[in-house]
């Protein structure tokens, strides 16, 4: 659609016109602040549409602008999350500490050892938590996008993908602030950053295009089948044991078992914060090579399939 | 051809019908168990070589074609309404133009932005202030944000709800609710607008604000297709209408003509021409029971302000023909209530009459001005000379009547199960 054609987009409505000749001549009789600017040599160009091929991915251009229902539907969810609790946002904070705590008390009493180096195994730990519960969060949330939404589909036109972005946003603002404790947590401990503080934005945007390749995946498929959204919770369970999360990978996972380990991309993605933040040491490239082109595979994939489902959408969610 | 701001080229759209394909959607379990059903189904099918064209049918689907063939083209500036009954493809039409389904085939062209008002108050959320709705609606209908905040104001100001613009919606009434969800749409800046049955939604003068509003729409220049059931709004609003019919385009042409035809479609459809036997009391077969055109009045049928012919043909029983009887049709209005009964002449006892004798024709015409709009059922009764009730025949037809002219600036349901033409005089 033609959206941003200049001259079009500021439009007064309060404003009367009066045909002499329905098709030329028109008499503009205005009574409101603008003339409305149609006449017959002003109207765009037709636009056409019709069913699409199959294998046609995004429309990026139509998706900038479609931003701003992208940043609204987040705000909505953002606002709607924490309205009516007594904490708030706080929850963002006490989630990550909580499981953090109970895994360093359990590791300490099974006196096992997951972490290497001299870093504490709280802030190594937390460092792991935060990116997951950010990724834990968007899919949860992104899942459930396509199907909660299902009204608004079937009376409106967006761009579908829209919704499972949109989704980010909550789980986004909840990172930044475990983020700001991490970092709090880090300086107490006396750990200060490094210049490679500066990899942290970048790796932001890797967790979110990780997070994305997952839930194209899994917010299509629960447009259709809702089962969905129910094992997507134990899969992130599962999912949490088989990242570095509470363990630092060369701690715990043998060396002939780490190709295969790292197919995981948040996997990769978790080691590097640890090198941002904390100086950890740097995965092999052999492990960061598989881990991308596994992400890539599946966000390509999740791509098209969105693209296929999402034609079902309005009908059948 | 320049001046064409919809172009609707030969669209077609398709639907799958029942759970034959649920395989393919449908739950998750259904998809697991799906496999080993249909492996078996097929193992089943070879092996005995049955069920095999109930099978065919099942992997066929069961399809259902909402929209057919559908071309028509509206130009820049004219307002056009897309009438037919119920499940004629109406609200397909207007997803498919609005982008939110698919067409199976065919291609649709628009000039410039869209705005679809498919129903009130799209992307509201409860749990949000008025003030946070506004901003979150409008964008969601395809505003930007910048667009939203200079027409705030007045927004505000057309739906009158500025007190409560910080109260959660979900603590408006739904009146106000309504009003806010559609000031919101009437401020959207567009050149095409898709509307769906948008005037039967909000009190009197909320109504009379929303009719000034399209009025100023369909004056302004902007393209608007508008759907809806209110033939006044229609023909009043419309500059040119199509008909859809079983999701074919029917007519095409004037708001006037297409109104016109779309009523005649609708008197031959509701007559009842069907023979029923009935046996009851006296009658023994009902021929035929219709409601009838009037030869001297040439507009459409079923108008509240023309008169309405009900045509009764009904065979009786020989005993009947020795008592004497007449008819008395009860006209239930939609409600259930009854409206109003009237009563033939009663007709006289013939014995030995000839069996082409007991074929009886009553005629009853309703005057003009009498019906309200709406679905009548009407029931027939059968009674004796001496008033004892031979038979009675419910649901003998139904017919819904239409008003077609504006009656001050009033667009919506009319109330009470008639509307008799009253002669009103306000002494000076």
């Amino acid at each position: 659609m033609n959206l941003r054609k200049p001259g079009h987009s500021v439009v007064g409505f309060f404003v009367c016109i009066l045909s002499t000749d329905a098709a030329h001549d028109r008499l503009f009789i205005s009574f409101g602040k603008q003339p409305y600017p149609f006449g017959p040599n002003v109207i765009s160009p037709l636009k056409f549409f019709q069913a699409r091929s199959r294998l046609q991915l995004f429309d990026f251009r139509e998706l900038w602008q479609f931003r701003e229902v992208v940043w609204a539907f987040g705000m909505r969810d953002l606002k709607v999350r924490y309205r009516q609790t007594a904490v708030g946002v706080m929850w963002a904070v006490a989630q990550p500490l909580c499981t953090v705590a109970v895994f360093g008390i359990l590791i300490h009493w099974l006196q096992g050892r997951a972490t290497t180096g001299a870093t504490p195994y709280i802030v190594t730990s937390l460092c792991g938590m935060v990116p997951w519960q950010f990724f834990a969060t968007a899919i949860t949330q992104s899942t459930q996008s396509v199907s909660a939404n299902s009204s608004l589909l079937k009376k409106v036109y967006f761009p579908r993908v829209v919704l499972p972005l949109a989704a980010f946003i909550p789980a986004a603002v909840d990172f930044l602030i475990a983020l700001a404790i991490l970092m709090l947590v880090m300086a107490v401990s006396g750990i200060a950053p490094t210049w490679k503080f500066v990899l942290v934005p970048p790796l932001m945007a890797l967790t979110v295009l990780c997070a994305l390749a997952f839930s194209l995946w899994l917010s299509a498929l629960n447009a259709i089948y809702r089962d969905v959204q129910f094992v997507v919770p134990f899969v992130l369970q599962l999912g949490m044991m088989m990242s570095p999360v509470v363990y630092e990978s060369e701690a715990v996972v043998p060396a002939q078992w780490q190709s295969l380990y790292f197919l995981n991309p948040m996997a990769i993605i978790i080691q590097l914060y640890r090198y941002a933040l904390l100086g950890a040491s740097l995965p092999g490239p052999t492990q960061v090579a598989i881990s991308f082109a596994s992400m890539l595979m599946l966000m390509l994939l999740g791509a098209l399939y969105f693209r296929n489902m999402e034609r079902q959408f309005a009908d059948r969610s | 051809m320049t001046d064409i701001a919809i172009c609707v080229d030969s669209i077609s759209k398709r639907y799958r019908l029942g759970t034959s394909n649920s395989s393919e959607y449908g739950r998750l379990s259904e998809a697991i168990v799906g496999v080993p059903r249909a492996l078996l189904r097929g193992v089943h099918r070879t092996l005995l070589g049955r069920n095999r064209e109930a099978s065919e049918r099942a992997a066929k689907g069961d399809t259902f074609w909402a929209l057919r063939d559908v071309s028509f083209n509206v130009r820049s500036g004219e307002v056009c309404g897309i009438i037919g009954r119920n499940g004629a493809g109406k609200s397909t039409l207007l997803k498919v133009l609005s982008r939110i389904t698919e067409p199976t085939s065919g291609r649709f062209g628009l000039s410039g932005r869209v705005a679809s008002l498919l129903e009130v108050g799209t992307g509201f959320h409860p749990e949000l202030t008025g003030r946070e709705n506004i901003f979150l609606s409008g964008i969601t209908l395809g505003m930007k944000r910048s667009e939203v905040r200079r027409r705030f104001d007045e927004i505000v100001d057309f739906s009158g709800v500025e007190k409560f613009l910080d109260t959660p919606v979900k603590h408006y009434s739904s009146g106000m609710q309504v009003r806010l969800g559609f000031s919101v749409a009437a401020h959207l800046e567009s050149e095409i607008l898709i509307i769906d049955e948008v005037l039967a939604v909000g009190d009197a003068s909320f109504q009379k604000k929303c009719l000034g509003k399209l009025n100023a729409v369909a004056g302004s220049g902007r393209t608007a297709l508008f759907v809806s059931h209110n033939l006044v709004a229609v023909r009043s609003l419309c500059s040119s209408a199509v008909l859809i019919d079983e999701g074919r385009v029917a007519m095409l042409g004037d708001a006037a003509s297409v109104v016109a035809e779309h009523l005649k479609t609708l008197a031959e459809s509701t007559a009842d021409g069907r023979e029923r036997v009935v046996g009851v009391g006296g009658i023994k077969r009902v021929v035929s029971c219709q409601t009838r055109r009037p030869t001297d009045y040439s507009a459409e049928t079923l108008s509240i302000d023309e008169p309405l012919d009900i045509e009764l043909n009904v065979e009786l029983d020989p005993a009947a023909d020795e008592v004497g009887y007449g008819v008395v049709f009860h006209f239930y209005f939609e409600d259930g209530t009854l409206a109003f009964a009237s009563a033939s002449p009663q007709r006289k006892a013939m014995p030995q009459a000839s069996p082409r004798a007991r074929l009886h024709q009553w005629n009853c015409r309703v005057p003009a001005g009498v019906l309200n709009e709406g679905q009548y059922v009407l029931e027939v009764l059968l009674i004796a000379s001496d008033f004892g009730l031979l038979g009675r025949m419910p649901d003998m037809l139904s017919f819904e009547t239409f008003d077609t002219k504006p009656r001050g600036g009033w667009y919506g349901k009319w109330v009470g199960v008639m509307r008799p033409v009253c002669d009103w005089t306000s002494p000076p």
